[in-house]
């Protein structure tokens, strides 16, 4: 589908963009930290609630059949939206976090020896590297990080550099959450498993808007959140190649994840990927995040990041003459926009633009991202950050450009009065 | 409130404050001096104030770090407030500052420069760097009171 000549009627899909924000109409630019919702999608969860009511994998009455086959039927949903080879590689979790912290719990403690080393890199989220330094503590295992290019940039000449023998598993975002830029994930598995060594992805700020294909990358785990796609909170994918769900033993015990177990302590967990689900998931959230991978099927992944692109195109050709706006990712193939306003050659701080651009309803983030390591490479005490999805328009550019322009150390303040 | 003071003079005497901190500075390491380091769990503002106490009485507030606007001159106007105050006098001034930021009554003249924050409020998620800098101050003066008492 065309965005830019089906906009208004996309739109109309948000009924949450009928609000305003500061009396004013909202301007939603912050799609990094969490996307807005479909009604579909907000029609599959309520129907869950309304109608489906009953647990998975339970009962033998035709409420819980059906939550079977709508539970099952999403899971088969997400195989296809990131062309995976089988419908067992995709267990869902809470978010990206949750598979991550999994995984890295999981991998450090059944596959690594003292000693190893997790490479992965400064400008990660704070959910890629935390989980690999806690779970490394108790067997030594270091994470590493790999130098970034002058720009900020993930590169696989770099990465092939800081391999060494110790190094057995990569952790690495394929866009990272700050700068945008995407990494060439493709090149770093070959060289990775060239090397013997596993490949973890962070796909929170990917999957949402370009096509995936776990297969084509050949990476060995994926993980990503449904609420960055358009999805409810609360549910997310860690995908996994088949061989190696099965050779890893989960890291949560319980209800729905054991086959059968005696008071000795034999338990014979189910098959993957039901054995990494322990405990009621929320099901509403895996019919909801198949709502939602629906939508975005039918909208086209290439579309959607072609028109992402327009939209920071469009940005920069209307930025470029305001000298006051520095950019920091120009160059990069997302639509994250990370930048200062400085007033006479002063930095204005990032968080006295936000709450300015508040007050004209417009919603970015400031701050570090959650990316606390990055601060050093950029030099500056942390960056504003524009990201635009799919139901943003070139108006919503336009406001935001005349906003920025209005932006001084005054106006900035004027706010507060 | 103060309806007579023009928004515009507020805001200048923020700016003022922000880009010309008086009490801004290196920290030092004289041991008369108690520290308090602030770092915000939900931003960037990561900020340390020192003060120096003698005779029950605040000799001199310093502050440094990396800080938005809001908190650099509301620390830097607090830390100019207090400067020769009893440990009494600087709590009045502080619970008539928290009263002023919580839309609740306070003492204008108490707080002199500081009522620049008076309408911070509008700005909910701001709130934290008005009173940054004076949590601080009131941490470092219950620590004083503490040992003082405790001798």
């Amino acid at each position: 589908m065309d965005i830019k000549e089906n906009i208004e009627k996309i739109r109309e899909d948000f009924p949450i963009l009928k609000r305003e924000m500061c009396n004013h109409p909202l301007i939603y630019l912050d799609n990094c930290a969490t996307t807005l919702k479909p009604k579909t999608m907000i029609d599959a969860v309520v129907h869950y609630y309304t109608y489906l009511g009953a647990n998975a994998h339970r009962g033998d009455y035709e409420m819980s059949a059906q939550v079977d086959y709508a539970y099952e039927q999403a899971r088969k949903i997400t195989q296809e939206f990131i062309h995976a080879k089988r419908v067992e590689e995709i267990v869902f979790t809470s978010g990206t976090t949750e598979s991550l912290n999994v995984l890295a719990m999981t991998i450090t403690d059944q596959w690594l020896n003292d000693g190893d080393v997790v490479l992965s890199t400064v400008a990660e989220h704070a959910s890629n590297v935390l989980p690999w330094m806690e779970a490394g503590k108790p067997k030594n295992i270091k994470v590493e990080y790999i130098p970034l290019d002058e720009k900020g940039r993930l590169t696989a000449e770099n990465f092939e550099k800081a391999i060494t023998d110790q190094v057995k598993v990569v952790s690495i975002a394929q866009v990272t959450n700050v700068l945008g830029y995407e990494a060439p994930i493709k090149e770093i598995t070959k060289i990775a498993h060239d090397h013997g060594i596993k490949v973890v992805v962070d796909g929170a700020q990917s999957v949402a808007h370009l096509p995936v294909d776990v297969q084509d990358l050949d990476v060995d785990f994926f993980c990503f959140s449904g609420h960055k796609m358009c999805a409810p909170t609360g549910i997310g994918v860690l995908y996994g190649k088949f061989e190696l769900l099965e050779a890893l033993t989960p890291a949560f015990f319980g209800g729905e994840s054991n086959a059968r177990f005696n008071k000795c302590g034999k338990v014979s967990l189910k098959k993957t990927p039901l054995k990494y689900e322990s405990g009621t998931q929320p099901i509403e959230g895996a019919l909801g995040l198949a709502a939602a991978m629906k939508y975005i099927n039918h909208l086209g992944k290439e579309n959607i990041h072609r028109y992402e692109l327009e939209l920071k195109r469009y940005f920069l050709e209307k930025i470029k003459d305001v000298e006051k706006v520095k950019v920091y990712n120009a160059d990069a193939q997302s639509g994250i926009i990370t930048f200062n306003v400085y007033d006479n050659g002063k930095i204005i701080f990032p968080q006295d633009v936000a709450s300015f651009l508040n007050t004209k309803g417009i919603a970015i983030r400031s701050g570090e991202h959650c990316a606390k390591l990055l601060g050093e490479v950029l030099q500056v005490p942390g960056t504003c950050r524009a990201s635009v999805y799919f139901y943003n328009t070139f108006e919503d550019i336009d406001k935001f450009v005349e906003a920025l322009k209005e932006a001084s150390f005054e106006t900035c303040l004027d706010i507060f009065f | 409130m103060a309806t007579n003071i023009d928004a515009a003079m507020l805001r200048d005497i923020i700016m003022d404050h922000y880009q010309y901190p008086r009490n801004k500075r290196e920290l030092n390491n004289d041991p008369e001096y108690r520290s308090k380091h602030m770092a915000s769990d939900s931003c960037i503002d990561d900020i340390t104030v020192q003060a120096k106490f003698k005779d029950g009485t605040i000799k001199d507030v310093a502050f440094d770090g990396v800080a938005c606007a809001i908190s650099t001159s509301a620390t830097d106007i607090m830390s100019e407030l207090v400067k020769d105050k009893s440990l009494e006098e600087a709590q009045e001034i502080i619970d008539n500052y928290m009263a002023m930021v919580d839309e609740k009554e306070y003492d204008e003249e108490l707080l002199d420069e500081a009522i620049a924050f008076q309408n911070v409020g509008r700005q909910a998620n701001r709130i934290k760097c008005a009173t940054i800098g004076w949590n601080a101050l009131q941490q470092l003066i219950d620590e004083e009171k503490e040992e003082k008492d405790g001798k």
